[in-house]
């Protein structure tokens, strides 16, 4: 599927890059004044024309005087520079207090854990029966304030998804949290933003921003278990992965497979990326899972050493996992 | 040897030295498929019947046994595997001390990992189809600094979990008794 | 009552004293240059060599050592750039690519900007200052050793294929026992104790240097501008070194023996690292940038044809900005989570710190227009520095706020940044002081053509290579990644910088290639080819081992200009035993004549102790205990004094 990843800082889809934008235009503004003012004062310094004898040079024996206006002009230098910075500490000291203001209020909470190299997502729920659990994908529904909480479970890891809201470290043994409110429909890339290890590099995540409905409708499909698998290739397939490896690390709801290392599988393909980094598909489902060490050096997947029958069975199997 | 040689020589053996990297930092992450941990005919312990003790170290060893990366992805699939839920911390349980001297199939790195492989009488599940021979390997070599058997360089002091050992880089080293005395 | 023994010994010193040679209005010209050469050069041969305590050889090889570094840093750069031209690119692995981000930012960081700079104030300041030597000059030796043996031990362990991966920063804990297994992290950390070690040895060298070795006459009030800022740069290292060395110590404790400094598990913390390291990492930069607002401040005065404008704000300039440094550290850690009414305050703090380099660059304009530029090469440096830096420092604004923080912290916005106030604001104003002051060095000019053809592709190719960078960040682009996936719009701007960064290691090659050219090919370089004004140029290209025949007194900020004919000197330093001039420390009345050591072996030995106590602690705590036997015996050795019998007057062997 034609995926499209926007992973830019002026994607003012949320409140919180709104604000940014306008800071961001108004520091710009004032510091491409204050650069062309130095550029301006160079040039006029090296080009003007000076007198034969105008210059106040030790070849003109009065290099221990200097222009009588040069005085009030560093006073005045001063005083514009300082002003300047004061104002724009003011702009952003006034945008740090109103992003923190539309920061109240969530109503969908979601918990965060960064590993190494993947997120860990699950949408926290007064009844855990009502729990969600996914893996480096979110959905949102637009308009509505949403509070994730960031937990680590081995190094510093850095939440950012530019489109929607500034960075927040992951921090073991920390917890830190984050509020969006997402204003624009669509689907965001982020990265983590804060050097983890080896594959730092493929640590992505995708969040969708849904409208209400469609959130809902995401929501309660992801709180149903994996379908039995119909076709023999699909049921090879399961029964390899809750007999063997798999399991061990992953979970498949409405299966043996239950294990926690690992991303929660149970609608794996119906996700928009693979192991972080691909989009998802068949090709990149085989390469995963018969090598995932070829395309992610060092990740905890191990490659197993699939035979092809198993191969195809597998990811027949994981295909139906929607 | 006249001069330039000499200097050649020093040359290339300084570089061979660059070349030939440490085994102890090697990372090694492609791991051999799934099949036999033992070859056939053979048990690295003297346990079963027929078994004999290795003549020639298994080549495996090598790559793993003093190698800091793998002990290190050892020391988190042991408490990812849960491992600690029988053996705690090495200090036994349910299942027996993993720090002390008493091995009752060989203390070796390949006889830890065909433990773990086939499993063991009295509760030691076998893994062989749960884990790779890569990931078996890795949790042998951690099991083993343990007990101090790795050098100190090659293992970590601790992990970022609140404290259940002596630092290992400071563990001392128990002797690998098995049981089968005359075979060691 | 003195007994008549001790007043019989007393007057005979007292008559053996005044037959004592001194240079003097007797004793002048050429053969009192031959009797100070003769007793002020070292011991000819490889000892000697090894044994030197000359500031200026020790300077010359901290310059050639750190520039080395430089060039091996600029490669690991290049293949990184390679590696990033174009998306998915797989010339480099996961691995290998930390770890050359790594390796790029120590050595550049450690092993090139402090070092270098130490380089050239320890050859410049006592020429500058008037005098024959540093203070403390075996303690100056020392401090290359231990620099040269940090560089060794880190480029050692990644040509061993076993350097560190973490980070030039290398956060816990990433960088701690679980998850960097092995040595890497730990040689890391080792070589920031060399050369903190080093670091703090050469700036107490300095402090003393500059406070107390003046020439008569010059007060604070007329010290040159560049001796100034290594004073404050000194301060600032000896308050902020410590802070690394503890930090990185805790890491080698944690990973040799299991400490829990940085673990969260057992009531450490992770984020103390970030804070300790930071505490120093910050007044770092400034320990990077103040040094060559001196060589700004030099080149601008000589080219300009007169003093900068203002001094006394310049030097204020300079204080509170190492001050001020010290209060800016936690605008590194804005996305960590800490309370944000504290992170308001650290906004003002690196906002306010921008006002007294203004301050400074209004001065140095202020001085272009009431003077006379010349546009020679060191000149263009200093406009390349000024259009460069205060980019730079802009963008160092935009950071400063915590809301745009948040989004561009740790992205290529940020590489671009420190790259412009890095490279703008220090590698520009070395390069220019390089030309400078390299016919007082070799004695040689340097080619002026390939200066201004080398100075052009540097300005050129660093704009193409780093411009970019602030659009990849807006649209992306995190830092330490070794690839990204197209269709971001990623692809230009990294190809855009390859190019340039190509266009940079040139226009680098072209630097060296005329330095090496004019060592040998040159033109002879007269004592002071610029017309500058200060000290250094009182004497020869380049100056004799004992730097003065007689020790000048300085009159005014700008002796030279002001001197009518031939500068004043005082005269009664011995000439057959080599000693220097101490002042008071603001006045610079004469107040002392404090020998100077004499070559010796015994910092290059207790270096060589120090070193493998070092590097011995990565493998084993007990090398700790053991290792410090010998560094105390060297260190003993280094100290003991020679003879008890009185001479006339002290010395030191």
């Amino acid at each position: 599927m034609s995926i499209q990843h926007y992973q830019s800082i002026f994607g003012n889809a949320a409140t919180e890059t709104r604000q940014f934008n306008t800071l961001f235009v108004i520091f710009l503004v004032v510091c491409a004044i204050m650069y062309l003012a130095v550029i301006a004062f160079l040039i006029l310094g090296l080009v003007r024309r000076r007198r034969s004898d105008a210059a106040n040079t030790v070849e003109e024996g009065r290099h221990h005087d200097s222009n009588p206006r040069m005085q009030a002009g560093l006073i005045g230098w001063a005083a514009v520079v300082g002003t300047g910075l004061v104002a724009l500490a003011i702009a952003s000291f006034v945008a740090d207090r109103s992003m923190a203001v539309a920061a109240a209020h969530e109503k969908l909470s979601i918990t965060v854990t960064a590993n190494q190299w993947w997120w860990d997502v699950q949408y926290n729920a007064a009844d855990n029966s009502k729990m969600v659990r996914t893996a480096n994908e979110i959905h949102l529904p637009v308009g509505v304030p949403v509070h994730i909480y960031l937990k680590s479970n081995d190094v510093i890891h850095s939440f950012w998804v530019p489109s929607l809201a500034g960075k927040q470290d992951l921090i073991p043994g920390r917890e830190n949290d984050i509020t969006i409110t997402p204003r624009k429909l669509g689907i965001y890339r982020g990265q983590c933003a804060e050097f983890c290890g080896a594959e730092h590099a493929k640590m992505a995540l995708v969040v969708d921003v849904d409208s209400y409905s469609d959130f809902i409708k995401w929501w309660r499909h992801q709180l149903e278990e994996a379908a039995p698998p119909a076709t023999p290739l699909a049921k090879a397939g399961y029964a390899f992965v809750t007999s063997r490896n798999c399991g061990a690390c992953h979970a498949i709801a409405g299966t043996p497979a239950s294990g926690t290392v690992g991303p929660d599988l149970t609608h794996l393909a119906s996700r928009r990326t693979l192991a972080a980094s691909m989009p998802m598909g068949e090709g990149n489902l085989y390469g995963w899972v018969a090598d995932p060490q070829s395309i992610k050096p060092g990740t905890r997947m191990p490659t197993i050493g699939l035979e092809p029958d198993q191969l195809h069975a597998v990811v027949a199997y994981l295909e139906t996992l929607k | 040897m006249s001069s330039p040689w000499r200097v050649s020589l020093v040359a290339i053996g300084l570089a061979a030295l660059a070349l030939a990297g440490c085994n102890r930092e090697e990372r090694h992450s492609r791991s051999k498929p799934i099949g036999e941990t033992v070859p056939a005919g053979t048990s690295p312990d003297t346990i079963w019947p027929g078994g004999t003790v290795a003549q020639t170290a298994d080549p495996r060893a090598r790559l793993y046994d003093n190698n800091a990366p793998a002990i290190a992805a050892g020391q988190q699939l042991y408490t990812q595997m849960n491992c600690v839920g029988c053996h705690s911390h090495g200090g036994g349980g349910m299942g027996p001390a993993l720090m002390d001297d008493q091995w009752r199939y060989g203390g070796r790195i390949d006889q830890i990992a065909t433990t773990i492989a086939e499993g063991r009488p009295n509760g030691m599940p076998s893994w062989r189809s749960k884990l790779t021979e890569d990931q078996i390997w890795k949790l042998a070599a951690y099991v083993r600094s343990l007990s101090g058997q790795p050098s100190k360089d090659a293992v970590a002091s601790r992990a970022e979990s609140m404290s259940s050992t002596t630092p290992q880089t400071l563990t001392p080293r128990e002797p690998a008794h098995t049981s089968d005395t005359a075979a060691q | 009552m003195i007994p008549q023994r001790v007043k019989q010994e007393d007057e005979r010193l007292a008559r053996e004293r005044a037959k004592l040679a001194r240079d003097g209005p007797k004793l002048k010209g050429a053969k009192l240059e031959a009797r100070l050469e003769r007793t002020w050069r070292r011991p000819p041969g490889i000892l000697g060599w090894l044994a030197t305590v000359d500031h200026k050889e020790i300077g010359r090889r901290y310059i050639v050592t750190a520039l080395i570094f430089l060039a091996l840093g600029g490669a690991l750069a290049a293949v990184m750039r390679l590696q990033l031209a174009v998306p998915d690119n797989n010339l480099v692995g996961a691995q290998r690519y930390n770890e050359l981000f790594t390796m790029h930012g120590s050595t550049m960081m450690f092993l090139f900007a402090v070092p270098v700079m130490e380089g050239v104030a320890v050859f410049i300041i006592p020429l500058m200052l008037g005098t024959r030597s540093t203070a403390f000059p075996r303690l100056n030796a020392f401090s290359y050793y231990m620099y040269v043996f940090g560089g060794l031990l880190l480029w050692g362990a990644f040509a061993l294929n076993i350097g560190p991966d973490v980070g030039w920063f290398a956060y816990t804990p990433l960088s701690g026992p679980q998850f960097s297994p092995g040595k890497r992290a730990d040689v890391w950390a080792q070589m920031i104790t060399f050369t903190e070690v080093s670091a703090l040895a050469a700036a107490v060298v300095l402090v003393c240097t500059i406070l107390k070795t003046r020439a008569p006459g010059m007060t604070l009030a007329r010290m040159p501008l560049f001796a100034w800022a290594m004073l404050v740069v000194a301060v600032m290292i000896i308050f902020s070194m410590p802070a690394v060395a503890l930090c990185s110590s805790m890491l080698i404790s944690d990973r040799l023996i299991g400490t829990n400094f940085y673990n969260a598990y057992e009531h450490g913390d992770a984020l103390l690292w970030q804070h300790l390291f930071w505490f120093f990492g910050h007044p770092e930069v400034y320990i990077i940038f103040l040094p060559a607002t001196g060589f700004v401040s030099v080149i601008t005065e000589t080219f300009c044809r007169r003093p900068i404008f203002a001094y006394p704000v310049v030097v204020l300039a300079l204080i509170s900005t190492g001050i001020l440094a010290f209060g800016l550290w936690v605008h590194h850690m804005f996305a960590t989570g800490l309370p944000r009414v504290g992170y308001s305050f650290y906004t003002s703090a690196s906002m306010t710190v921008a006002i007294p380099t203004a301050l400074q660059i209004f001065c140095w304009l202020a001085t272009m227009w009431d003077g006379r530029p010349r546009l020679q090469v060191p000149m263009l440096y200093v406009i390349g520095f000024i259009v460069i830096f205060v980019i730079g420092g802009l963008t160092g604004v935009i950071i400063a706020s915590v809301p745009l923080d948040l989004e561009l912290h740790d992205t290529y916005f940020i590489v671009a940044h420190f790259h412009y106030v890095l490279i703008g604001g220090a590698v520009f104003p070395l390069l220019g002081i390089l030309t400078y002051w390299f016919p007082k060095i070799t004695g040689r000019m340097m080619s002026e053509t390939l200066g201004k053809i080398g100075f052009w592709m540097l300005f050129l190719g660093f704009q193409l290579a780093f411009f970019p960078m602030h659009f990849a960040g807006l649209l992306g682009m995190p830092r330490r990644v070794y690839t990204y996936p197209a269709g971001l719009g990623l692809e230009l701007p990294n190809l855009l910088s390859t190019v340039g960064a190509f266009v940079v290691a040139s226009a680098v090659v072209l630097f060296v290639i005329n330095g090496l050219f004019s060592l040998y090919r040159g033109t002879i370089a007269p004592q002071n080819p610029w017309g500058a004004t200060s000290l250094e140029w009182a004497t020869a290209s380049p100056p004799p081992p004992y730097n003065f025949a007689h020790i000048p007194v300085v009159e005014s900020r700008t002796p030279l200009w002001d001197a009518k004919g031939e500068l004043p000197v005082v005269t009664g330093l011995r000439v057959d035993e080599k000693e220097i001039l101490l002042t008071t420390v603001v006045a610079a009345a004469p107040d002392l004549r404090e020998p100077v050591p004499e070559p010796s072996l015994w910092p290059l030995i207790a270096a060589i102790a120090v070193g493998v106590l070092f590097v011995s602690s990565i493998f084993s705590p007990w090398a700790v205990v053991f290792g410090a036997i010998p560094a105390a015996i060297a260190t003993a050795a280094w100290f003991w004094p020679k003879e008890l019998k009185r001479h006339p007057e002290p010395v030191i062997s």
